[in-house]
């Protein structure tokens, strides 16, 4: 079974990688309270960046729309603890049921009429905006005016996994497991049938389905999987925000973020979206840090826009790695490091 | 013999291009049996046909006693019907053993068992020392040994193999011919075949069809067909029989 999951590894890559999860386990221990909640953030995107790239990088799929399948999970588990005191739990299973069912509806819909490529993905964006206009309308999510969750000071000192009300670490803790088991999820995926099933359909959908490949169906499974995984993500995002309103968490903007991490870090790699987004966040943090401090010297003015400067950085960043290491940071690093087996050194059978 | 493959009648027009016309023909069990014709003839366009590729716009095609027209690709796979590209569909980011495996996988589950299927019918084709090469990166007479592993990983009935040993040099060309051969005799495997390589037709078929402009113009043995005068007459300004 280790071998079947990390036979990709060579021992330094299979000592990194138990070094990276000891790390995690850790941190807490010693990081500051910011610190740990930059990197609550990165293990945040980490996870619906490997949400995202199951589609793209494994099955060929490619989604701008997955704040969808995220907006949903967050909505759902917020709107059931807020208004009816259900816990996360039951908001999970409700919201991830109805994010798959949508993912699947988008799915049989687009692969019906054979709508592949730049079309899926326009689709997808088109379900997160039209999504977006009837929370907007929808009094009973609040609207436009936001719906929240109740919180108070004494609740942000426990530890109640079960309400996710608790301290950072709590928070913490939950993204972190979460991201390591959606990596170790992806995994297994890659590894099982339905790997070499969604890897053939992407790279030549006409050849895999004369080898007996239901295309239709092993493309709607990735984008199932994909989207409880963002659904998860969204219910962890509604707990530890506390507010949800539909401009941020169904914009495109959303959307793109999630797609970054990947992107910088290798489409269709296990760990690169990972790196791609312990590589991203931090870089995003010194950029903060850098205006405010130009700002507060009196350098640039005050009508920079933090948000901004950002998205033109994503931008250059996302140019630059197409252009020079289109395949990302990950494969990449893992050559440099040697982390990686080449196909040769991976015995069969093993 | 039984037969396993009937194709009868069917036809294609491609906007108004009759691509396939009325062509009817059987193959029986473990039979070996080439469809020839000079190019643009549609002989690629009846293997479409019967693969599910392509809908036939009329005609009838039953396969081990079974109408197979309308089916998907995948549901003719699972039929029993392996097929290979002309133009060769490898998947490149695969590596040679991947590839397989993706073919192996069917009707498997077991990943592990799919690996050792796969290994087989890579020695088989003489592909298992390249087995970790990304197949992006193959020379093309070894993309047409990787189509033939890669549908014969599927435990196939019958396997379609369309011009497979163009591109082979005579001395490949006579070791596949030989594989085939053993292939058929080992595991009573039918396979039809288009191929422009008369020295592999002549070696390995039992019977072979004519094809040209879409019409069957001639049926028999090798030797027949290549002594019948319209099968001489419409070869001549084309490939030298
Ligand atoms: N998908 C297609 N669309 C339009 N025309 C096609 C298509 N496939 C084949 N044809 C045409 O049908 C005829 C037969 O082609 P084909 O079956 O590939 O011939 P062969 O394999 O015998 O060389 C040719 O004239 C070809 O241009
Ligand atoms: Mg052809």
């Amino acid at each position: 079974m280790i071998d079947r999951l990390f036979g990709d590894l060579t021992r330094a890559g299979l000592a990194a990688l138990a070094a990276f999860v000891l790390l995690l386990l850790v941190l807490p221990g010693f990081a500051t309270g910011y610190i740990l909640s930059v990197t609550t953030i990165i293990l945040y995107l980490a996870f619906v960046g490997q949400a995202w790239n199951l589609m793209l990088g494994f099955a060929g799929l490619l989604s701008i729309g997955h704040a969808l399948f995220m907006g949903i999970g967050a909505y759902a588990s917020a709107y059931l603890f807020a208004r009816h005191g259900l816990p996360p739990i039951v908001g999970l299973i409700v919201g991830g049921g109805l994010a798959v069912a949508v993912g699947a509806a988008i799915s049989a819909l687009a692969f019906r009429f054979a709508i592949g490529g730049v079309y899926f993905a326009l689709l997808t964006i088109a379900f997160a905006e039209f999504t977006r206009i009837m929370v907007d309308h929808a009094r009973f999510l609040g609207g436009t005016e936001g719906l929240f969750l109740p919180v108070s000071a004494e609740s942000r000192q426990g530890f109640d996994l079960f309400h996710l009300r608790g301290r950072p670490e709590m928070f913490y803790y939950v993204i972190m497991l979460l991201c390591l088991g959606a990596h170790a999820l992806c995994r297994w995926l890659l590894t099982s049938r339905a790997g070499y099933y969604w890897r053939a359909v992407r790279d030549n959908p006409q050849a895999a389905e004369a080898l007996g490949v239901n295309i239709f169906r092993y493309r709607m499974y990735a984008v199932m999987v994909s989207s409880g995984m963002a659904a998860t993500a969204g219910v962890f995002y509604a707990f530890f925000y506390n507010n949800l309103f539909p401009e941020q968490i169904f914009s495109v903007e959303r959307s793109i973020e999630m797609t970054l991490a990947p992107i910088v870090g290798g489409v269709g790699t296990l760990f690169g979206p990972i790196f791609g987004a312990f590589v991203l966040t931090p870089l995003g943090e010194v950029l903060t840090w850098a205006i405010e401090w130009l700002q507060h010297e009196e350098i640039i003015g005050k009508q920079v826009k933090v948000d901004g400067v950002k998205l033109l950085f994503w931008g250059i960043a996302v140019a630059a790695i197409v252009l020079l290491q289109p395949r990302g940071l990950w494969p990449w690093a893992c050559k440099r490091l040697g982390l990686i087996r080449a196909p040769e050194d991976r015995e069969e059978g093993r | 013999m039984s037969t396993l493959l009937d194709v009868a009648g069917v036809g294609k027009s491609f906007k108004g291009l009759r691509a396939v016309h009325d062509v009817s023909f059987q193959v029986s069990e473990k039979e070996i049996f080439a469809l020839i014709g000079p190019n643009g003839a549609g002989k690629t366009t009846t293997f479409n046909l019967i693969a599910g590729a392509i809908r036939t716009d009329t005609g009838g095609i039953r396969f081990a006693g079974r109408d197979i027209v309308g089916l998907r690709p995948d549901q003719i796979c699972d039929a029993g019907i392996g097929r290979t590209f002309q133009i060769v569909m490898p998947f490149p980011d695969l590596t040679v053993l991947e590839n397989v495996m993706v073919g192996a996988l069917h009707g498997e589950t077991d990943v592990a068992a799919a690996r050792r299927r796969a290994l087989d019918c890579l020695a088989l084709l003489e592909l298992d020392t390249r087995r970790h090469v990304y197949a992006a990166n193959l020379t093309l007479p070894d993309r047409k040994r990787l189509e033939v592993a890669r549908a014969l990983a599927t435990r196939p009935r019958l396997l379609l193999l369309d011009e497979v040993m163009a591109g082979l040099r005579p001395t490949e060309t006579d070791r596949m011919v030989a594989i085939l051969k053993r292939l058929r005799a080992e595991t009573g495997l039918t396979i039809l075949l288009i191929e422009h390589v008369m020295r592999a037709v002549m070696a390995l078929s039992d019977r072979v069809l004519v094809l040209h402009h879409g019409e069957r113009i001639a049926e028999g043995t090798p030797e027949e067909v290549t002594a019948d005068p319209a099968v001489l007459e419409c070869y001549l300004g084309s490939a030298p029989v």
